[in-house]
């Protein structure tokens, strides 16, 4: 294999493995905030408690995230040299502003888990949670614009392969950048709040009758119900962002071959090798409506386009992927809400909690579909309209054994912190937690 | 001055930065694992744990933060550094990685664990010297081109040259000696005697190794650069006034006067690095790139200063904040005493 083909791979493990950590690491610090500021509120030692086991958790999962981030770091100007050197002129501001913003919400989250006894006020060690809040979302929205900068080049002018006329800000505020940070932020929240949702529905699954559990169920997934709407509403301006600014990826998400009006929208299927859709559910107009808003608006297809700038058909499968898992977890997180509110039984059932179980991780499955789609997506782009992938790779040999390497190095990570944080609350549940606190208290009365 | 020295300085500040607060993370890993060995780990281990706890994922944004403005202020360093130190730099993200995780997997997960702290310690002396492979590299005279036009580490120079094993000793030595020195004001603060009565040893113990070494690598360059080191004597007093701090600490930490004996160790390496630095103006990568044809263009090097000074209204009081939590905090120190 050459070095190109090797270079993506390994960077696709990269990201692939950092988004895990990156996502739970912009989801967490609000759901902590959350429950925090509800103990703190209603003087409820079982959110305090919340809060502090999801920051405990939390720890791993940053330090894990630090080190794979650090990788990919690194890995873009060793695996990508000629791509860095050639945007480095162009996206430096971003990746600079992203370190800043980590950099913030690293001291912050250090000075929070460290200070519990500190305070007097112990609101006062509630608010060093709002940094982390704020750092972690700013890092999101900067590395996100250094990515949609990659789809949207724009902010400067190449005559005869010079770079002239760079405007920083223009090239961090492209046409991708609003939909692309919206979509990234409100799907982190969405993923994290069911996948703590999925552990407080296994303990209940195991039959815990634990108030804790309840309480930790409905809070996550009232904010996994708002945030998998957000979601979605912004998926659908993404994909009106798409059809007007990047319409190959577009059409060949949707395997969608000649331009025209009333476009159909295409689920699932497969293709045959003459580009025959077969097995397909087709929704008439769907698509021209999504995109346009109404039933007869005009959709590129892929044959206007030429076939050397096509990125590979199977993206059809990772937005199918990415779309289905986001209905199906907004149906359910409905259906919780309602049933909650309603009283009905329905969710106290064994089938309703496995499929609670089951929704966080099908939250970060779909986030891992969504990331390759949009990746694979702009093919054979490395920089859509200025750089081919093959152009920004490195030549070195030595791809192949990094690769190798890389991959043992996230088998042992992921496995790591799979057992570390399962033992860490095996080995302290709930109720042990809570009868100190309580007893805390007793002994400080008296 | 030019903006290209403006650059250069906030990089080699950052620079700066990540080697005192790497070593000292490094130097008490290491120190950790190898009192676990002969068997003195109660001894230093409350002392490291509650000064590593709390920082210890600063000391990689520092790392991050020099890399990333060194892509943003000299894009040009992307091609040839990227290209030719694959390996070596790949080698260091794993480790860091290794050591990363499981910092954290042995602290907060499965505490006191062995095998972590053990594995903490090793990365901690190897990530210096695989890290050290970029100034080597820097210096000249191990990149070759190969038959494709494109250019590769010269790995048979690399691993044969007196002058990059040198300064990979360096760097190890300057790590433990930078580290001792700071825990043993640590532990002085602490008021944990036995811990400190360690740590007065080990700085004495790594002290002359860091001169020696440091002496050294200035001869040696005389043959494997010498224009390189004709800059060196140009600046004989910057390297006389770290000599003098590297005296003035040494007697200080007789005075038993420890955190002022830290201040001139930090002074000594800051002589030296910038010594160094300026020294091998105007190259980055000799002969390759200087730091005025691998600038980035004017317009990004601007925005980069402004948010750099804005990054710091923000970043210098909450560093204040953590010294005054953490660091010079001493309630905070002392409770680590069982």
């Amino acid at each position: 294999m050459e070095s190109v083909e090797l270079s993506r791979y390994l960077t696709m493990l990269t990201l692939s493995v950092h988004v895990i950590y990156a996502t739970l690491g912009v989801g967490v610090p609000i759901m902590i905030t959350l429950a925090h500021w509800l103990g703190l509120k209603r003087n409820d030692e079982q959110y305090l408690l919340l809060a502090r086991r999801w920051a405990r958790g939390y720890v791993i999962t940053v330090a894990v995230g630090v080190v794979t981030g650090t990788a990919i770091a690194l890995q873009l100007a060793l695996l990508w040299p000629k791509f860095m050197e050639f945007a480095g002129q162009l996206v430096a501001l971003p990746l600079f502003m992203e370190t800043f913003a980590f950099f913030f919400e690293a001291i912050f989250l250090g000075i929070y888990l460290y200070t519990s006894d500190r305070f007097k006020n112990p609101k006062h060690h509630f608010y060093l949670l709002i940094p982390v809040v704020l750092g972690a979302a700013m890092s999101a929205l900067f590395i996100t614009s250094v990515n949609a900068f990659m789809n949207a080049p724009q902010g400067f002018a190449l005559v005869d392969g010079q770079l002239t006329n760079i405007q920083p800000l223009l090239a961090m505020f492209n046409p991708a950048m609003p939909t692309k940070v919206a979509h990234v932020v409100a799907s982190a929240y969405m993923t994290t709040a069911f996948i703590l949702a999925s552990i407080a529905a296994f303990h209940m699954l195991r039959g815990n009758r634990h108030e804790y559990h309840r309480k930790a169920l409905a809070l996550t997934m009232k904010v996994a119900l708002i945030f998998s709407i957000a979601t979605a509403l912004v998926g659908d301006l993404s994909g009106k962002y798409l059809a007007e600014y990047q319409p190959e990826k577009l059409a060949a998400a949707e395997w969608h071959f000649e331009t025209e009006g009333e476009a159909p929208l295409v689920l699932y299927g497969v293709l045959t090798e003459t580009n025959e859709v077969k097995y397909a559910i087709k929704i008439p107009y769907a698509l021209s409506f999504l995109v346009h808003s109404n039933f007869s608006g005009v959709v590129t297809g892929l044959n206007d386009i030429p076939e050397e700038y096509h990125p590979p058909y199977e993206i059809h499968y990772l937005f199918d992927t990415m779309v289905t898992i986001g209905i199906w977890l907004t149906t359910l997180s409905f259906a919780y809400c309602v049933a909650l509110w309603r009283g009905w039984k329905i969710i106290q059932s064994k089938v309703f909690r496995i499929l609670l179980v089951a929704s966080g991780p099908l939250a970060m499955v779909a986030i891992e579909a969504g990331w390759w789609f949009t990746e694979v997506g702009r093919q054979p782009w490395i920089m859509r309209g200025f750089m081919k992938t093959a152009e920004g790779a490195t030549d070195s040999p030595d791809v192949g054994l990094m690769l190798i390497a890389f991959a043992i190095l996230y088998a042992i990570l992921l496995v790591g912190t799979a057992v570390v944080l399962i033992r860490m609350f095996k080995n302290n549940p709930v109720e042990k937690e809570l009868e100190m606190a309580t007893d805390e208290q007793r002994s400080e009365a008296k | 001055m030019t903006i290209e020295i403006v650059g250069i300085s906030v990089l080699w500040l950052f620079l700066f930065g990540y080697v005192i607060v790497a070593s000292i993370d490094f130097g008490a890993g290491f120190f950790n694992a190898s009192t676990i060995v002969t068997k003195k780990n109660h001894i230093v281990n409350s002392v490291i744990q509650r000064y590593l706890s709390p920082v210890w994922e600063i000391t990689n944004v520092f790392l991050v933060f020099f890399f990333i403005g060194m892509i943003g202020f000299f894009p040009s360093t992307a091609y040839y550094f990227g290209t030719v130190l694959l390996i070596p730099i790949s080698i260091s993200i794993i480790l860091l990685a290794l050591r990363g995780s499981y910092y954290a997997f042995g602290t907060y997960g499965t505490k006191g664990h062995k095998g972590y702290t053990l594995m903490y310690g090793v990365t901690g002396v190897l990530i210096p010297a695989s890290l050290s492979t970029a100034l080597i590299v820097s210096q000249g005279g191990f990149i070759r081109e190969t038959a494709t036009g494109s250019i590769a580490l010269d790995y048979l120079a690399l691993f044969t040259s007196p002058f990059a094993w040198s300064i990979v000793l360096l760097s190890l030595v300057s790590v433990l000696f930078i580290s001792a020195s700071f825990l043993a004001y640590y532990s002085n603060v602490a008021q944990d005697y036995e811990a400190l009565k360690l740590f007065r040893r080990y700085t004495w113990l790594w002290s002359f190794p860091t001169m020696v070494t440091a002496l050294g690598i200035i001869i040696e360059m005389r043959w494997h650069n010498p224009a390189h080191f004709e800059g060196l004597i140009s600046l004989w007093w910057v390297f006389l006034l770290s000599f003098i701090c590297f005296l003035e600490s040494l007697w200080l930490l007789k005075k038993g006067k420890y955190g002022k004996s830290f201040i001139f160790v930090v002074l000594q390496f800051a002589f030296a690095f910038y010594g160094y630095g300026v020294s091998r103006y105007p190259y980055i990568l000799y002969p390759y790139i200087t730091i005025y044809d691998g600038f980035t263009n004017e317009t990004m090097a601007y925005a980069l200063i402004t948010v750099f000074i804005f990054g710091l209204m923000l970043l210098l009081p909450s560093l204040y904040l953590v010294f005054k939590l953490f660091i010079m905090n001493k309630p905070y120190i002392r409770k680590g005493k069982a």
